[in-house]
Order: C-alpha cells, then structure tokens, then sequence
C-alpha cells in the first residue's frame, strides 16, 4: 500500500510533472503555481531538457520558485513575446492551463460566461489558447472538478480547439491539436478514449470513479476496469518540493491545504 | 533639452499637442504589454479631452480600462486585457458586461498578425489559429485556400491598420529617434509599422550623441521617419513599468482596481490622479524618488 504522507496539492504537482516527461527538449510551460511546480519537478527529476522561463523575458538555468525570490536567479536564455510566438508556432511547447471550462471534446474557455454581446461574466480573453491550442501539446490543471468547470454541453466561447469533427476545416483535425492530460483535485484523465473521448487513468486516494462522474457534465471513461490510486510522490520528490517552492505556495492553492487522503 | 545646431528639426510636442492631433472615431493602437511599458500619460491626456468613438487596439492593461471607464470606447480589438497580479481588470469587466462596447476579439498572435499584415502593406496574412475556436465564428473572417499541393484552407487574418500609434520609450532626441530598452520591446514595432502616424511619449529626450547609438542600437526598434512627434513625460508610464527606469506599481494599480467598486471611488480616483498634468500626476503618486525605489514585482 502506497504511503499518502503528502498534501493533496503535491499529489497534483506530481501528477502534473508527468506531463512532460517524454518530450524531450522544449518550452514547458505551467501557468499557476501546481502547474509551474509540476513543470519545476519534471525538470530536476526526469526531464531535465525541459526549458522553463522566470515567468517574465527569460529562460532560467534552474526553475525559479514561485512568490518571493531568496536568491536572483541564472538566466539561460531569451523568451521575450516575440520569440514566444516563434516557439509555439513551432510546436516546441507544452503548457498546462487552468480554463474556467472544459468540455467532452477538450475545448476550453477563458473568454465569457453568457451572452456574447453583454456577458454574465467577462474574464481575460482568449490570450494565446487559440494558437497553443493547434500549434502545440496542451494538458489542464482543474482545481475544482464539479460540472460547473466539466460542462454538459460546449463551452459558452471556445477559446481552445478540441477533438469536436463539428469544428474542423475540411474534415481534418487542425494540425497541431495534441491534448494530453487532465489534473484535477479529485482524479487524472487523458484523451485516448474511443476517438479521442476523455477516460479517467488514475483516481486520488478516497475518490470513486462514481464521484468523479457526478461530478463531471459529460460522460466518461475508464482507462482500466479497477482504477488505480494516482501516485503518491516518492520521498525523493519530496525532498525537492522544499527546494523548488521554499514559500510553501503550494499549501495556499487549495481550500485548507488537505491532505492527500481522508478529506 | 538642447539643440545640437540650429540646423536640426524638432519633433518635440506637449502631450495636449499630441492628442490635440487625434480625432472622434480613429482606429488607435497602443503599445506595451498588460502593465507594461503602456503610454499612460498620453492615455490620461485622452481622457482630459473630448475624443470619442475609438476603434482601440491594444495587448490590454490599465490603459484599456481607463479608456473603457471613460467611455472613449467604441470597439475594442485585443486578446486579453489584464493586471497581470490581478488577473482581471474590473473597469474592462465592467464596460464588457454593460454591452457598451463592441469587441473584436482575437488570440495573442492573429492581433501580432494582423500588425505585422498592416505593416507590410498587406490585405491579409494567412494563419491557422483561430480554426476549432469560436474566434472565427465572429464577423470579419476570411479563408483561403493554399495555391500549392497541400491545398490547406488558412483563415486569412486581416490587415489591422492604424490611424495612430501611441508607444512609451525610453529615450529618443529631439528628431524621434527613439529608444527602447526594456528586457522585452513587445509589438511596440509592429504597431508603429501599422499606423499612419506614431506618438512616443519618452522618459527622458536627450541630445543625438547620448543616445549612444552604437552601443543601443538593438534597443532602436524604430526609424525616426516612423514617429511623427515625442513628448517628454517622466515617469509616463506609470502605473506600469518601463523597466530598467521603474517597476511596476502593484500598490497603485491596487488603488486603480479598487476604484471600481463604487461611483465614489471612481470619482475620488478620477479627482486624484486624471484631472491634472503628468508633473501633477507624479506628486500625486509619491514623487519620483518614490517611484524610483519601487522594487521589482516577482511575476
């Protein structure tokens, strides 16, 4: 029986750093302190090819902890918006993002809630999530997994492509569309269900696949019969979690820093 | 300022001069990137004066905001308008959930896109992004299909071709040639490019030779045959930075996100901080050595 002696927030940054273990030499990306962690753990464990910036202009010899900077870091190279642009058109980045909504397809929004002309709710815009959407791999961290986050139907504006054939030009998928996993606060998910459907890999210890159903807006499968318990980190890992975040961010992203069993 | 000679020409402007040069219904584009290196002083001149109907382009910040709050809005083309350390812009939120704007909305790299389009004189410049999203179910998209054997159909982005660029740089004399010398310029180029005519409010104007030139050049992102005048306003992009002269305000753009939370608020912020000179603005906020010290914001 694994050991669950770790919060909830570094079982999902864990999860998270599997998303970029087999790619190689590229810009990963992970916006928000899990994501970001997730990449920082896959750099100095697994993979360390990874490019990861200091979340402004540059590329850093070491991951930068994220909240207050206890030393400057060493700069390795340039990663001005420009050649930001460059790289992911390319197809030489892999981000993790948190939308505000995801649906069966994987198309994700982070533009409006509502009516288009006088939304409920105006968030930021589209930002870059068309273009990373077809141009590069993209995984999603979903803090709260409830179907207000897992839509039943579309997302209100699709900011990101997905796996919708509805949506694709001459019945082709756009050519750089690669979603990879899902991350969220009660399981792990990937795309590789019958054409490309989500289907649960993994769940978090204290989590039924029923609960995660109810909790989502849309139909899902199983990766196995009998799910396994998502990874606990190895005390190795563990050990580097006081070096990659040494202000604890990690404890203040979830509601009261569970534990990673018995909430 | 000095004159080198009495054979040079000055580009030199007050802000009310540069604005005084705008008219209703332009189509503007301005500079930097969120709360970066924006051209703040120039946007609070716009709001001094009686300019409206704006068709607005921008990689949105409090510029965006500001300009929204005080109805000088008409249509807003951006992919994002943010605070960056508070993500959203409540002032934006607020014009956006009314229905009073018009919005064009596109990713981060169509509106690069459709710059660099404008900038080359170009209708269009064919892109994939944008296919599989609803940003192409909007109006104004086209498609065309590649003459050559791949045969993929492109949406053809737009020229987004300006009336007028407003960008914050660092340095420039008196003749325009400027300086920018952040860690990144952003699309300040593009912008410039796609405009009839461009307007930089500059840290400091200095004489020809203290420009450097050789040493700065990557830092000269412009010719001065782009930039029609210059207006010297220290500290003009405050709230935001132009790093390495300042950094970012966080506790200033804390006051600006709180000033939308009532009409009073907005009023107070608007007595305060819109009504005067960019010299009043300054002492307003603190003062320049106040400005100066603050630290670098951690992003």
């Amino acid at each position: 029986m694994t050991d669950y002696n770790c919060s909830l927030a570094e079982l999902i940054i864990n999860a998270c750093a599997e998303a970029w273990r087999d790619d190689g030499e590229l810009m990963a990306t992970g916006i928000g302190p899990l994501p970001r962690l997730g990449a920082s753990l896959a750099k100095v464990s697994f993979n360390p090819l990874l490019q990861i910036t200091d979340g402004e202009t540059y590329y850093a010899d070491a991951p930068v902890p994220p909240g207050k900077r206890h030393k400057e870091p060493v700069f390795e190279g340039y990663a001005n918006y420009d050649r930001v642009f460059s790289t992911l058109w390319s197809g030489r980045r892999h981000s993790m993002v948190s939308p505000v909504q995801l649906d069966r397809f994987g198309q994700a929004n982070i533009s409006t809630i509502g009516d288009r002309a006088a939304p409920k709710v105006a968030m930021l815009g589209a930002r870059g999530f068309p273009g990373n959407s077809i141009c590069h791999p993209n995984s999603f961290f979903i803090p709260n997994h409830s179907t207000r986050s897992f839509v039943e139907n579309e997302v209100d504006f699709v900011c990101m492509a997905g796996y919708n054939t509805e949506r694709y030009m001459n019945g082709k998928p756009p050519k750089g569309l690669d979603l990879r996993i899902i991350v969220s606060d009660l399981c792990v998910m990937d795309f590789n269900g019958p054409e490309k459907s989500i289907r649960v890999v993994s769940l978090h210890p204290g989590v039924s696949f029923e609960q995660v159903q109810e909790n989502t807006g849309f139909e899902l499968k199983k990766a196995f019969e009998t799910l396994p318990l998502t990874p606990a980190p190895s005390d190795a890992h563990m050990a580097l979690f006081e070096t990659l975040d040494p202000n604890n961010v990690r404890a203040s992203v979830l509601k009261n820093n569970p534990p990673a069993i018995g909430n | 300022m000095t004159r080198k000679s009495s054979d040079d020409f000055s580009k030199v402007e007050t802000p009310s001069e540069i604005i005084s040069r705008l008219e209703d219904g332009m189509t503007i584009g301005i500079g930097g990137w969120a709360t970066r290196r924006k051209p703040m002083a120039l946007v609070r001149e716009i709001l001094k004066s009686n300019l409206k109907d704006f068709t607005l382009v921008s990689y949105g910040g409090p510029d965006v905001g500001l300009l929204c709050a005080s109805g000088k809005v008409k249509k807003l083309i951006f992919a994002f308008v943010s605070l960056d350390h508070y993500p959203l812009d409540p002032h934006f939120r607020a014009a956006r959930q009314s229905g009073k704007i018009e919005v064009w909305e596109l990713d981060e790299g169509m509106l690069h896109w459709g710059l660099r389009a404008a900038a080359m004189n170009l209708p269009f410049l064919p892109t994939r992004i944008g296919i599989g999203t609803d940003i192409i179910n909007q109006p104004s998209f086209e498609f065309i299909d590649s003459p050559y054997e791949d045969g993929e159909t492109f949406v053809a982005m737009p020229a987004i071709n300006l009336d007028a660029a407003l960008i914050h740089v660092h340095r420039s004399d008196v003749k325009g040639n400027i300086l920018i010398m952040s860690p990144d310029p952003f699309f300040d180029e593009l912008f410039s490019r796609a405009a009839t005519n461009t307007y930089a409010s500059v840290e400091k104007i200095v004489a020809t030779p203290e420009l450097d030139m050789e040493a700065n050049a990557r830092f000269a992102i412009l010719e001065r045959a782009r930039i029609t005048a210059v207006a010297e306003t220290p500290y003009g992009a405050h709230p935001t930075s132009a790093t390495p002269d300042y950094h970012l305000d966080l506790n200033h753009i804390k006051s600006y996100v709180e000033s939308a939370e009532t009409p009073e608020a907005w009023e107070a912020y608007k007595a305060n901080y819109l009504y005067g000179t960019q010299a009043n603005y300054v002492d307003a906020v603190g003062g320049a050595d106040a400005i100066g010290a603050i630290a670098k914001p951690v992003y």
